[in-house]
């Protein structure tokens, strides 16, 4: 609790001082003091806490309101609509209700006998940073030297063409998370961004959306720097490692804590020495960077919460979590998310244990259960891998609404991204990031037929001046 | 409770079953759509009837015989076993410990041989099972090749890149055809020699495309003269040659047109050179792979090459697909090529989504009886079995699947499942570890459960 208030206090000081940095020639004329004021950092030297040093330049493509007649809807929030209206407008979603005729100056969409779903947030992806083309020069997931590479940023490797962006989106994708891989104990920042093409990263950089920290448990780390000879070479080698990271960041923090403590009563102070794999860590422990830990094996969860605590930062969503099943009713009683496959086991010892029933297990437990991609092409069918899960689920007995188990692809990772209050249901005032299935989503002949992303058709299947190409693809083979 | 009292049924079912797995028995399965993948097409309602290992009658009008156990589908869907084909079951266990498919040993290569180390106790087996699957393909697995299991949580880039130096072998060896149940799971050995080409034929032939073609023209010389002087080369009064005698022999059947080239191969116009090569060598091919064989589907149904495609593949993942498109099965449909549809990454761990992939193909264009036929007769025919499995017909094995629903729907499972008339429980490990664990508020640790 401390800690939280302690940061949240931080929080402030922060926001302050970054309106001093954009109106600092104002605030030094207007002082009055004879000593001469704090000069404010410049925001390369100063910790992370300031203004995002790349910020996102996305906008919305321009929309006409549009009505979305006449349709079976999943809103995500539990329940489904025979002869849903949903409209959008501004971007936003305004009204989903049944049996509403569209109003006067809405373009009309047919949506009988189809479905709609909030846009689908893939909440492990590796696009932009693992594209298509699979070649060496733009494989640039994994920062493979050193155990803790908390300093890098996935978005510093995003290539925004590359084409499984749009592959994505035809199969429903509205939203992604992009994550570093799995090599290092902390692998860096992941980025979330909207999936509409764009030339630059933040151009599709979602605004408002918190970053997260990759973080893998197991078999990867120890096997990469074990076979170099260095550790962690074990998996008490690798909690070693996280502990003392989270050591060194839990000084850096308290170290800008108290300069700007200082710096708030008037006292002069000098500023640490900036320091960007702290600066990660760090947000972690104030709260403002999510948890999002590849972690496999049931035992290791539950060293990585028993971390979380010695440290008081939350785990956010343990992703692949073959084994969140066995675990389900901790991961319910803390709070945190489980991303994972239905169909993917036995790669590798840790994921030997997988089984279909994953999710079902973990969301019958009353924990949030997410279904995720980290594949170029699973990502274009996440509503049928929810439907595998769903129907092993239905086979063992665990009876589980289609309206629920649509949260599993769409409101649950918004949750574990923070970016709930933005997306993930369809609910007015969100936005209006949704799909048009010309069947229901669970089934394996289900398409996205239409998907808008902040109320704009970027998808549409039965028109191709909607279905974008990436610049790599141009003069290239046959469409 | 009541579930509780199931569960022992289910258990005693099962006890019945392992205590007697080769009971001979008549079975009727009544009040079927049945989806025969044969010349019987689609039976709107009907039955079939099991006679120990076979099929003995398929139809509307058949009655159960007397003293068959009745199996009441319920409406549901009767189809044939399917096939995985392209897979690894019976050789994997665990993807990052390897298998038994892959050689890299320059005197074993045309010769390996997977039929003689396959694992029948594999427990990948009966999660296959629970997804339809009665029979597979098991194929060879090329060096530093396509193909293989990888880490799939951005791990690939640092798994190793197989070995460092590749060995002149083009071939992985030969394929095999297994069955999903039983203690001897060979069906039929050698079936095809698979050769990667493209980037992976590159590879082995030392860096170029074309050096792989030309080595290929160079070694099935020396196979023919092989097979004209095998006393000599035996005995060593002839010239040296460029395989070792096991590799020699086990091409004999390629040059002779009675063993398939099972062609690892992407690009459209590799494909085409293939078409040639096989033409001007006289060997019979099969495509694995075929991400733009829809470019030349006309010259391969003129050539009556069989293409074998994974229906998800639709990003230019390299710089040799990118024509790849989800429509590949369709167009190669529609030009009469005939299709067989693979499931992903091996066809091992995953080879219970094949049935997914049939429904992809038809979402993208494919007509329903074609996917079918592609999990199912074609494989069986391509393979060499198609007069023994693949299909719903009198006198064949009994590999029959009860669906409560379509097949291809992830919302459908099997309720009853025969291999060569031997009804499999639907359990699995990972069965299993589902009722150990779905109730974690036990007196005992869930190690007590069984």
């Amino acid at each position: 609790m401390n800690r939280l208030r302690a940061a949240t206090a931080a929080v402030c000081v922060a926001a302050m001082m970054a309106g001093c940095a954009t109106t600092g020639t104002s605030a030094s004329t207007s002082s009055t003091s004879s000593s001469s004021p704090p000069k404010p950092l410049p925001a390369g030297l100063s910790d992370d806490r300031r203004a995002d040093p790349f910020p996102s330049t996305y906008r919305p493509i321009g929309s006409a309101p549009t009505a979305i007649v006449g349709a079976t809807v999943f809103t995500a929030t539990g329940q489904r609509i025979d002869n849903g209206t949903v409209l959008l407008r501004d971007g936003k979603i305004e009204r989903v209700e049944a049996g509403l005729a569209a109003p006067a100056g809405y373009a009309v969409v047919d949506g009988r006998g189809k479905f709609v779903t909030p846009g689908i947030i893939d909440a492990h992806s590796h696009l932009g940073v693992y594209p298509a083309p699979s070649v060496p020069a733009l494989s640039d997931g994994n920062e493979v030297t050193g155990p803790n590479t908390a300093q890098v940023w996935s978005e510093h490797s995003l290539w925004p063409q590359d084409p499984g962006f749009n592959t994505a989106r035809a199969g429903g994708v509205t939203t992604l998370m992009i994550l570093p891989g799995s090599a290092n104990l902390f692998g860096g920042r992941s980025v979330t961004v909207r999936n509409v093409p764009s030339r630059t990263m933040q151009g599709m950089k979602m605004p408002g959306a918190p970053y997260g920290l990759k973080m893998a448990c197991g078999e990867n780390p120890s096997r990469v720097y074990g076979g170099r000879n260095q550790s962690p070479a074990t998996g008490m080698g690798n909690v070693a490692g996280y502990r003392a990271a989270w050591i060194k960041a839990a000084n850096y923090a308290k170290k800008w804590d108290d300069y700007y403590a200082k710096l708030e009563k008037g006292e002069k102070a000098d500023a640490p020495e900036r320091d960007l794999q702290l600066d990660t860590l760090a947000g972690v422990l104030r709260g403002e960077i999510l948890v999002q830990n590849h972690c496999y094996r049931a035992d290791e969860m539950a060293v990585m919460i028993d971390i979380s605590r010695e440290f008081g930062y939350k785990i956010s969503m343990f992703h692949h979590a073959s084994e969140a099943y066995k675990l389900a009713d901790v991961l319910a009683r803390e709070g945190i998310c489980t991303a994972t496959w239905a169909g993917w086991w036995g790669f590798k010892m840790e994921s030997l244990d997988g089984i279909e029933e994953n999710a079902g297990l973990v969301h019958a437990a009353g924990a949030c259960a997410v279904i995720h991609s980290d594949d170029e092409t699973l990502t274009q069918r996440l509503n049928q891998e929810a439907a595998v899960a769903l129907s092993a689920a239905r086979r063992g007995g665990i009876q589980i609404r289609e309206e629920d188990a649509i949260a599993w692809i769409t409101a649950n990772p918004a949750r574990a991204l923070g970016i709930l209050n933005q997306t993930g249901t369809l609910e007015a005032g969100k936005r209006a990031d949704v799909v048009l299935w010309s069947a229901n989503p669970f089934s394996i002949y289900a398409r996205a037929e239409k998907v808008y992303v902040d109320g704009a058709l970027t998808y549409d299947r039965n028109d191709p001046r909607f279905q974008p190409r990436s610049d790599f693809q141009l003069g290239m083979g046959i469409r | 409770m009541s579930r509780s009292y199931l569960k022992a049924l289910a258990c005693a079912a099962v006890l019945a079953l392992a205590a007697s797995p080769a009971m001979a028995e008549t079975v009727a399965i009544i009040n079927a759509r049945i989806l025969t993948a044969g010349p019987q097409g689609e039976i709107a309602n009907g039955t079939v009837v099991i006679r120990d290992s076979r099929i003995e009658a398929v139809g509307a009008n058949v009655r159960p015989p007397a003293g068959a156990r009745v199996i009441d589908a319920q409406g549901g869907v009767v189809t044939p076993g399917f096939f995985a084909t392209g897979s690894q079951l019976g050789g994997v266990e665990v993807g990052a410990l390897g298998n038994d498919l892959g050689v890299n040993n320059p005197d074993i290569s045309a010769a390996f041989d997977v039929s003689y180390g396959l694992d029948p106790s594999s427990t990948l087996l009966p999660v296959a099972r629970l997804g339809g699957i009665t029979r597979a393909v098991v194929m060879p697995e090329p060096q530093d090749g396509p193909g293989g299991s990888h880490a799939h949580d951005g791990s690939d880039d640092f798994a190793g890149s197989g070995p460092d130096s590749v060995s002149h072998a083009l071939f992985a060896g030969q394929a095999a055809v297994i069955q999903l149940a039983g203690t001897d799971i060979l069906v039929k050995p050698r079936v095809g020699m698979v050769v990667p080409f493209g980037n992976a034929g590159a590879r082995v032939a030392g860096g170029a495309r074309g050096a792989e073609i030309v080595a290929l023209k160079a070694l099935l010389q020396d196979v023919r003269d092989f097979a004209r002087n095998r006393d000599a080369v035996r005995r060593g009064n002839y010239r040296e040659m460029s395989l070792s005698i096991a590799d020699l022999e086990a091409l004999v059947p390629v040059i002779e047109g009675r063993m398939p080239i099972i062609a690892q191969v992407h690009k459209a116009a590799d494909i085409r050179g293939l078409l040639r090569l096989a033409r001007e060598e006289g060997f019979k091919l099969i495509i694995e792979g075929g991400e733009e064989a829809w470019m030349v589907a006309d010259e391969l149904a003129a050539a009556r090459v069989p293409v074998l495609v994974y229906p998800q593949s639709n990003l230019p993942a390299s710089f040799e697909i990118l024509n790849a498109t989800m429509e590949n099965a369709a167009r190669l449909e529609r030009a009469g090529v005939t299709v067989v549809i693979e499931s992903a990454e091996g066809g091992a761990h995953r080879a219970r989504e094949t049935r997914y992939n049939a429904g992809i193909a038809v979402a993208n264009g494919m007509s329903y009886a074609g996917a079918l036929q592609a999990i199912s007769i074609n494989p069986a025919r391509v393979f060499g079995v198609g007069d023994r499995v693949g299909s719903l017909e009198a006198g064949k094995d009994a590999d029959v699947v009860v669906w409560n629903g379509d097949p291809f729907e992830p919302l459908t499972q099997p309720t009853a499942l025969f291999v060569r008339g031997q009804q499999m429980p639907l359990t699995s490990r990972g069965i299993e570890l589902r009722d150990r664990y779905r109730n974690l508020n036990t007196a005992y640790p869930p190690a007590y459960t069984d």
